[in-house]
């Protein structure tokens, strides 16, 4: 489990998270939704270290990150495996290596041990016959899928996806959703999801988070969301014209 | 942000470089790639250089000293002084910051704002180490010997315009290369070039590092890193002469 306790993040002037306590389940994929610029990917930042908290605390299980001296946090770090908006992949590596690369770094694997967990990996995600391709020769769903291979090789304890689908057409953003739903159950990791599509909170939401103005402003489930009387909620989940229709809004 | 920010910051990623590295052999087999990379890809330019910086050398100073008070393996001596005490290791280390340091800060700026670098880090890797250490320690082994070889280039560029031209006769010019030699010398040409290297690396790692945007601030910092390394290099040129040789 992770949780975030009263976490306040602030660029200069701007207090872009604001008293954020939530906690986020093992097993089960805790989506963040919110508009553009509301604070999730600083959120996310935040829970995995990349930006310093100014107040508040995140605990991973009993550990609080906030505390940790940097070696601590590097040990903490090899737990989890997180999917970048833009996939992150290692441009110089070819696919394997990018998937190998945290099995070379951190463990004592020979060569034939690595490649078969790659393969194993990246078989996990439907992803064969690429191994030797450059990121630069992938589509971007294809990248989604190398970074999610490259995120469990190690076995992580906690899985971060930032906008796992944003790019993505319909289809192929819902094979990774399943995708990432699967890999949670199948491996009991506690995963965070920001999102803003509302496909994937049908999809996958076990747990759904709103975040607005940089405040938590509503958690539910897909099951409630749909249902909720929440305006600035409403606002978000049914703005095209057509949900605002079925809603009756 | 100020310049001692900017020192106060250079010096705190200069300590996270020389962290204790997650697993030598991968970054003993990074440093072998950085060395092909930064230094052997830049033979052929220094090669270039140096011949043609030799040849103007001898050239000038043929004409500057065409006096019958002066002996004419006067000539050779000061292209050979002139080259290892400035021109190899000052010059060409000039050089290789707008090669070498473009190169360093837009491939590390370029990781930086598509995420590559914190992807490193939320493995557990510790990017400065990781992306800056492999790269110093190449150059620094590897530019003393591309001093040298430009040395060794340069004279030869020096004898043969000399040569060819009629200006110096091949004899006079090679006495005046023997002429009171002093290893010293190369070893105040050997430091100034461990030292650039290190400022040429180091700085322009540390501008891509903390590169913040898209592809037009990788290009700043790319330029920001040719600049502030040539800047280094000219004061502590002035350093190192007054520290070796006053």
């Amino acid at each position: 489990m992770i949780e975030a306790k009263n976490v306040t993040k602030s660029f200069g002037d701007t207090k872009v998270l604001d008293n954020i306590s939530v906690k986020f389940e093992t097993g089960r994929c805790n989506l963040v939704i919110g508009q553009s610029g509301s604070g999730k990917t600083v959120l996310m930042k935040c829970l995995v270290g990349l930006f310093e908290i100014d107040e508040g605390k995140v605990i991973y299980d009993d550990k609080v990150l906030s505390r940790m001296s940097f070696d601590e946090m590097k040990m903490v770090r090899q737990d989890i495996g997180m999917l970048f908006q833009g996939s992150a992949l290692f441009d110089s590596m070819t696919v394997e290596h990018n998937v190998m690369f945290p099995l070379a770094m951190f463990t004592d694997q020979s060569l034939e041990e690595r490649l078969e967990r790659a393969n194993f990996c990246l078989s996990r995600v439907n992803l064969v016959n690429a191994n030797k391709l450059l990121p630069a020769e992938l589509s971007g769903g294809m990248k989604k899928r190398v970074a999610i291979a490259r995120a469990i090789a190690m076995n992580p304890k906690y899985l971060f996806c930032d906008e796992p689908n944003s790019g993505l057409d319909p289809h192929t953003a819902n094979v990774i959703d399943i995708l990432i739903k699967e890999i949670t159950e199948e491996y009991d990791m506690t995963t965070v999801i920001n999102t803003h599509d509302m496909n994937s909170v049908i999809e996958i939401g076990d747990r759904v988070f709103y975040i607005h103005t940089g405040k938590l402003w509503w958690e539910g489930n897909k099951d409630t969301i749909l249902d909720s009387d929440n305006p600035e909620l409403n606002e978000f989940v049914f703005a095209t014209k057509l949900t605002r229709k079925i809603k009756g809004l | 942000m100020t310049f001692m920010m900017h020192i106060g910051r250079y010096i705190r990623l200069m300590r996270l470089v020389f962290k204790k590295p997650e697993k030598q052999s991968i970054y003993l087999r990074q440093i072998f790639i950085e060395i092909e990379n930064l230094g052997l890809d830049s033979l052929g330019i220094v090669i270039f250089i140096s011949i043609f910086m030799g040849a103007v050398l001898a050239i000038q100073m043929a004409f500057n000293l065409d006096t019958p008070l002066v002996p004419v393996y006067t000539i050779g001596y000061a292209t050979r002084q002139s080259v290892i005490l400035e021109f190899s290791p000052t010059i060409i280390s000039l050089i290789l910051a707008g090669k070498v340091g473009s190169r360093v800060s837009s491939e590390i700026g370029t990781m930086r704002v598509t995420e590559q670098i914190d992807a490193l880090e939320i493995m557990g890797i510790n990017s400065a180490t990781y992306l800056i250490f492999p790269k110093i320690a190449a150059v620094l082994f590897f530019n003393p010997i591309l001093i040298t070889i430009s040395i060794i280039v340069a004279n030869a560029g020096g004898w043969l315009a000399g040569s060819l031209t009629g200006m110096v006769p091949s004899a006079e010019f090679l006495l005046g290369l023997r002429a009171f030699f002093e290893a010293y010398d190369v070893f105040y040409a050997l430091v100034k070039s461990v030292v650039f290297a290190f400022l040429i690396v180091s700085i322009s790692g540390y501008h891509g590092y903390y590169t913040k945007g898209g592809a037009l601030e990788v290009g700043e910092a790319s330029t920001k890193g040719v600049v502030h390394s040539s800047i280094a290099i000219i004061v502590f040129n002035l350093i190192l002469t007054n520290l070796l040789l006053a």
